[in-house]
């Protein structure tokens, strides 16, 4: 019997698969941003305040992820910007193959910055490397400040936190700062910032921040800041 | 969260190596799992049997090693064991530790009877 030294990572399919689209979207200087949240925490809004605010020439697209339905699509298609549902039929959450095949007749030469709004769930998603840039965690007001504790996985690996509906802040017992406290015990390097965008605010806060990393991906070497596997990136 | 598909790279590293010995009979796969590599070890023995049953390699054992998170902190250099999710370093407080263990997926060894 003889024991054989190997020293060999596992990546999974998704892994490999989703390593190629990041370099492809690097390759393209296509900012990538994964949106995961609970559902109802107001993905889709933000984003269709998000695709409300751009230029008509922007070169942004949508990819838009659901059990069922296309009914996210259909609402952040009346912006004019290319969108496309992605129906899982059953799969909790978004895979690197499905954002694959997703783009197969979209030219990422003629995109910047592709948004992709993940299925309803805080915990599944965040096993799931879509080749994305950075990785944003939604949580609304409404689902209970210790949320990241309860789901640290998504919280750790997320670049920033959008806290939403925070106009509802005096109807609920979330505490903000706990909240805020809980997630930068879990991340300490996470932003955080506070929208509500059925009234529209906190939405310039999430302009600039987008405008910064578009910024970093125009030109500057891949380098996520968000915590995949150490050595991944 | 996806054990069938680790399984399954698993098993494609197995008959990379078994076609490199022909004849040789594997016995035991030898793996690396860390904390934060999000596998449930349970899962992915199950799978991996699951994937070996009915081939060649029937029987073959998968041994994990279970990795704990371990964090260094640059402000003093103190290498630790993360509990409950804090990483906040226990001797100066300093919250921005780096990662530097816990986040393995490796296969480690083969064991094989040669022919």
């Amino acid at each position: 019997m003889s024991r054989i030294p190997l020293e060999k990572k596992v990546l999974s399919e998704n892994d490999r698969i989703a390593g190629e689209l990041r370099a492809r979207f690097q390759n393209h200087e296509v900012l990538c941003l994964n949106l995961v949240s609970s559902p109802g925490a107001g993905k889709t809004t933000l984003l269709e305040r998000t695709l409300d605010g751009f230029a008509s020439g922007e070169r942004v697209a949508v990819l838009t992820g659901d059990v069922q339905t296309d009914n996210d699509a259909r609402r952040l298609a009346r912006f004019g910007f290319a969108v496309k549902q992605i129906t899982t039929g059953g799969a909790c959450h978004l895979d690197a193959r499905m954002v694959e095949r997703a783009l197969v007749d979209w030219r990422l030469e003629d995109l910047d910055l592709l948004l992709i709004e993940n299925v309803g769930n805080l915990v599944c998603p965040a096993g799931y490397d879509l080749g994305e840039a950075a990785k944003i965690v939604v949580l609304s007001v409404t689902e209970g400040d210790d949320k990241p504790l309860k789901y640290p996985a998504i919280f750790f690996r997320a670049d920033l936190l959008v806290l939403s509906k925070t106009d509802l802040l005096p109807y609920v017992p979330f505490d903000l700062a706990t909240a805020k406290e809980n997630a930068l015990r879990i991340h300490p390097g996470i932003e955080i910032i506070e929208v509500c965008s059925m009234v529209q605010s906190g939405l310039e806060s999430w302009r600039r921040w987008l405008d910064e990393r578009r910024r970093t991906a125009r030109g500057a070497p891949a380098a996520p800041v968000g915590r995949g596997r150490a050595g991944d990136r | 969260m996806h054990e069938l598909s680790i399984a399954n790279s698993i098993l494609d590293t197995v008959r990379a190596e078994a076609a490199r010995r022909p004849g040789a009979r594997l016995t035991k796969v030898g793996l690396r799992v860390g904390e934060l590599a999000g596998v449930d070890p349970d899962s992915l023995d199950f799978c991996f049997n699951v994937l070996v049953t009915g081939t060649e390699f029937a029987p073959l054992a998968l041994e994990i090693e279970t990795r704990p998170r371990r964090q260094r902190c640059p402000r003093c250099d103190r290498t630790f064991r993360v509990v409950e999710f804090d990483i906040s370093c226990p001797d100066c407080g300093y919250l921005e530790t780096r990662c530097i263990g816990g986040d393995e997926l490796e296969v480690v060894y083969l064991e094989l009877e040669e022919p």
